[in-house]
């Protein structure tokens, strides 16, 4: 042919880098990765978010130690009643409740609740809505069109409405601490699987006509090993930005249903939103120490999933990432495709395999 | 090309140098980017003179892009410029780009300086009428009555050859064809009159017949009003075809610029020779088609075809109660063991229905379609799974014919997996360390994901894998049609080299006759689902009967100035006839 001594090389730079930045795999990881990706007021929202979201977390964790009382607890190991409604205190930092429990106590153990209601609704969503989506999205038809309509329907629905009938329906107005939380966690999850299952269902719908699919179906791959191998991995790029929104969505309906007197029973567990209920009286009494933390410790834990589902979402999203901006021109020109050179045209497999392989050696 | 124009331009009364309508001086662009800084332009110098049409080419990356943008002030915010773009005006004020403030850039796009866009179904807005969005422009610049501003578009109309004008200005955008779609824009480009028009890759997104009409209009638009055009393109018979003047591009520099005659008669940069060397033109083929089919066996005429079409016909349903829609209408095709078959259409043609069919992915509705001995007509997967291993596919872009999730390794490995001859991936790698050294790969890519590696690249991995199990028959459909020229010439060529090697017949799909005549045996040309002609390079392309074929050989612009134009008037002659 004529064109001998062209050879493309055209790596566009890629390859370089990608060598280099083997060696820092932990700038890698999912959310170090973009804290130094990111720059600015999204820095500091993503950071803000990060730090919220882990105190959040080493509270639930370290509930038993942090606590100074039981989350159920009337009396000091003495056997001296706290006394109802008792300003904060050397004893009793953010006060006693109406009902004589300890602020700080049921605040901090309401960490664990709220912690353990998040992981169980998230994760029971993901899978049930991912399986869904998978399925309903490869295979489309009528089972498609059926799980799209119900997943609408379950949309049309008041979150808190459907919650409630499910917290009533799974506990049977019982609640003990587990009861309790899996009535919570799975009254949630019916309302977040929509979500999941649209998602992955549009992402699904997108990979599936994508060439490599197609490049899978033409070798005569099983269903199965395009919907797990191909499909599935590439239609999941999207759920750490949901769990995030949806985590702190998950808190708000917990702190609802306890609100509206659909929770966990004080003595089963703590819980943020039946302590915010019981404390409406003492707001108007000028007590305000009952009502102020709980409430705090709702609006933090869920403004810190918020602020990192955000800043994950924008920064996830090339066109809203805002990015550090050079003052003047600056930067190496990327190769283009076409290198005219003197290589030997006899040979040009030879010359090329050198060029396009400047560090040599095979696997 | 001196830097002396530069720091006068700078200041607010800027100097157009010696008459040009725009004058570019050391124009310098990068793009804040994740991986840092990354520089587009650097140090561009050009002229446009009034009434010129100045070519600018070069390949992917080379910056064209991004200077023609720069003319107009539409680089997005992450863009940082130095340097000077001076536009002279009609009225000869000058205007420098780079430095203007933005309500005065908004005055100058339009009036002094236009844009003509890739692809003309994304530029107009769908649901508004194409009258009102050239009378749009009119009265951004401007206190013109409605009344006026639609006179003006009818005329503008009129003069970019809509029939009817009248009574198309008030048709919506979908109304229209691709081709009559891209003659609005230029329309609205035109309405005011601008000095300059810049052209960005006008007819890439077009198929060459209505290419050959969109060239035939900006010449003589160029001739009539006396506008200067700045044309962006990667293909060279298009440059051939319409410039006047050539600057060659590569790695953000203009490598070399010079008149269209001398350029191509005399290239004096390395890369502008390569770049020349690398076009394929039509002819370049038939030798070797020839020798090829001199060494066929005794009796390979009489031997059972891989792919026995007859009377194929594919169908689309209709959605809500149209008509269904019939892609492939009654074609019939032989392509016998070893043999290179190139199918040549425009778009909706049908060219890749049929390649998706031959591979399982189209269903077939009527007619007969044997592919290795198996019906595809109503075949179930069950059926396939015999004919699936000897059959490889390489698809039209490289870029999503691969799992991002993947390794290069494991992506070529996949067949082998899938059809059980080896167990994992790994087991795999002495194979597919082979295959990627037979596609000129060196083996430490496979353990590359495919971002990493260039187009090029990864389109002879995706041979790799189309080739992985030996098939009988290879369907390549667009191969190379997301390729830059000179990578499309590498690419064709191991696949010249492969095809001779390992024997395996093929179904070679393109719009582009220069293409298929350097690879295939028989060359089937395809006009709306139907087969127009059949036969070897030597007769579709050499001596064309059917009137079709012979406008699709007129129409594709030979990368030489001086035989377009003789090549012109021909496909002239013949649309007269």
């Amino acid at each position: 042919m004529t064109s001998g001594e062209i050879t493309s090389v055209g790596t566009a730079g890629a390859a370089p880098e990608h060598v280099a930045g083997r060696g820092a795999w932990f700038k890698k990881l999912p959310v170090v990765h973009q804290v130094r990706q990111s720059v600015g007021l999204q820095r500091g929202m993503l950071i803000a978010g990060l730090v919220l979201t882990t105190v959040f977390v080493l509270v639930a964790v370290f509930a038993p130690l942090l606590a100074p009382y039981g989350w159920s607890q009337l009396r000091s190991g003495d056997g001296v009643a706290f006394g109802a409604q008792q300003p904060p205190s050397a004893e009793h930092w953010f006060g006693t409740t109406v009902g004589g429990y300890d602020v700080l106590s049921r605040v901090v153990w309401g960490a664990q609740t709220s912690l353990l209601v998040v992981i169980v609704a998230v994760a029971a969503s993901i899978v049930v809505g991912v399986l869904l989506g998978l399925v309903s999205g490869y295979f489309g038809g009528w089972l498609d069109r059926v799980l799209v309509v119900i997943a609408d329907a379950i949309y049309a629905f008041p979150s808190l409405l459907l919650a409630i009938l499910l917290a009533i329906v799974i506990s049977g107005g019982q609640s003990s601490m587990w009861g309790g939380i899996l009535a919570a966690a799975l009254s949630i999850t019916v309302v977040f699987v929509p979500q999941y299952f649209r998602v992955v269902r549009a992402e699904v719908v997108r990979i599936k006509a994508e060439a490599f699919v197609d490049s899978a179906r033409v070798l005569g791959t099983g269903h199965w090993r395009i919907m797990t191998r191909h499909v599935l991995r590439n239609s999941t790029r999207t759920l750490p930005l949901i769990v995030t929104l949806n985590a702190s969505e998950a808190i708000l309906t917990l702190a609802g249903l306890g609100f509206l007197g659909f929770g966990i029973e004080p003595t089963a567990a703590a819980e943020w939103g039946y302590d915010l209920q019981r404390s409406l009286a003492d707001v108007t009494s000028g007590i305000w120490w009952t009502a102020l933390f709980p409430g705090l410790a709702i609006v933090l834990a869920a403004m810190g999933m918020t602020l990192m589902g955000e800043s994950l979402n924008d920064l996830a999203d090339p066109r809203l990432r805002s990015r550090a901006r050079s003052g003047q021109v600056a930067g190496a020109v990327a190769a283009t495709s076409v290198e005219a050179d003197a290589s030997d045209p006899e040979n040009p497999a030879s010359a090329e395999h050198s060029e396009e392989n400047p560090k040599g050696g095979d696997a | 090309m001196s830097a002396v124009a530069s720091s006068a331009a700078a200041s607010n009364g800027a100097v157009a140098p010696n008459g040009a309508v725009a004058s570019i001086r050391d124009l310098e662009v990068s793009f804040a980017t994740d991986a840092g800084p990354v520089r587009a332009v650097a140090g561009v110098s050009l002229d446009v003179q009034p009434g010129e049409v100045l070519a600018v080419v070069g390949e992917s990356g080379s910056g064209k892009t991004v200077t023609a943008k720069t003319i107009l002030g539409l680089l997005p915010e992450t863009a940082t410029t130095s340097g000077a773009v001076v536009l002279t005006g009609r009225d000869g004020a000058a205007t420098d780009v780079v430095a203007v403030s933005a309500s005065k850039l908004r005055q100058v796009r339009g009036r002094d300086v236009a844009m003509v866009f890739q692809e003309p179904s994304s530029v107009l807005n769908p649901v508004y009428t194409v009258g009102w969005q050239i009378a749009e422009g009119i009265r951004a610049h401007g206190d013109v009555s409605k009344k006026e501003a639609r006179r003006r578009a009818i005329e503008v109309l009129g003069t970019v050859g809509i029939p009817d004008p009248e009574h198309r200005v008030d048709h919506y955008p979908h109304q229209f064809s691709g081709g009559q779609k891209q003659r609005i824009v230029i329309a609205m480009a035109l309405v005011l009159g601008p000095s300059l028009i810049v052209a960005d890759e006008p007819t890439t997104a077009l198929d060459v017949t209505v290419q050959a009409e969109i060239l035939d209009l900006l010449r003589h638009l160029r001739d009539e009003t006396g506008t200067a055009i700045v044309l962006i393109t990667h293909n060279m018979g298009v440059v051939a075809d319409l410039a006047d003047r050539v600057a060659v591009m590569y790695q953000g520099k203009v490598v070399e610029q010079a008149p269209v005659g001398d350029l191509f008669t005399d290239p004096q940069a390395d890369y502008t020779k390569a770049l020349l060397k690398a076009v394929p033109r039509v002819g370049e083929g038939t030798v070797r088609a020839v020798e090829r089919a001199a060494a066929r066996p005794e009796g390979w005429a009489a031997s059972e075809p891989v792919v026995r079409a007859e009377g194929l016909t594919i169908t689309y349903p209709g959605r809500f109660r149209q008509p269904a829609f019939t892609a492939v209408d009654g074609v019939d095709l032989v392509i016998r063991p070893g043999e290179v078959l190139g199918l040549v259409g425009e778009s909706g043609s049908g060219k890749t229905t049929i390649a998706r069919a031959i591979a399982g992915l189209t269903p077939v509705s009527g007619g007969s379609l044997q592919v290795l001995g198996t019906e595809m007509r109503g075949a179930k997967g069950r059926d396939l799974k015999a004919m699936r291993p000897r059959l490889g596919f390489v698809f039209q872009d490289p870029a999503t014919s691969f799992n991002p999730l993947l390794t290069i390794a494991e992506c070529v490995a996949e067949p082998l997996v899938v059809h059980g001859r080896v167990r994992n991936p790994e087991a795999a790698r002495g194979r597919v360390d082979q295959l990627l050294e037979a596609v000129q790969l060196p083996r430490s890519y496979g353990d590359r994901f495919p971002h990493e590696l260039s187009g090029g690249q990864r389109q002879r991995a995706s041979l790799a894998r189309g080739l992985a199990l030996d098939p009988e028959l290879l369907i390549a459909d667009e191969p190379t049609s997301a390729l830059d020229v000179s990578v499309q010439a590498r690419v064709l060529e191991l696949f010249a080299e492969l095809q001779k090697e390992l024997g395996f017949a093929c179904l070679f799909v393109s719009h582009d006759l220069a293409v298929v005549d350097l690879l295939a045996d028989r060359i089937a040309v395809l006009y709306r689902g139907h087969l127009v002609e059949e036969g070897t390079g030597e007769q579709v392309l050499g001596a064309p009967r059917e009137d079709y074929t012979k406008q699709l050989l007129a129409s594709l612009p030979v990368p030489d100035p001086d035989a377009q134009a003789v090549h012109r008037e021909e496909l002239l002659a013949l649309r007269q006839r």
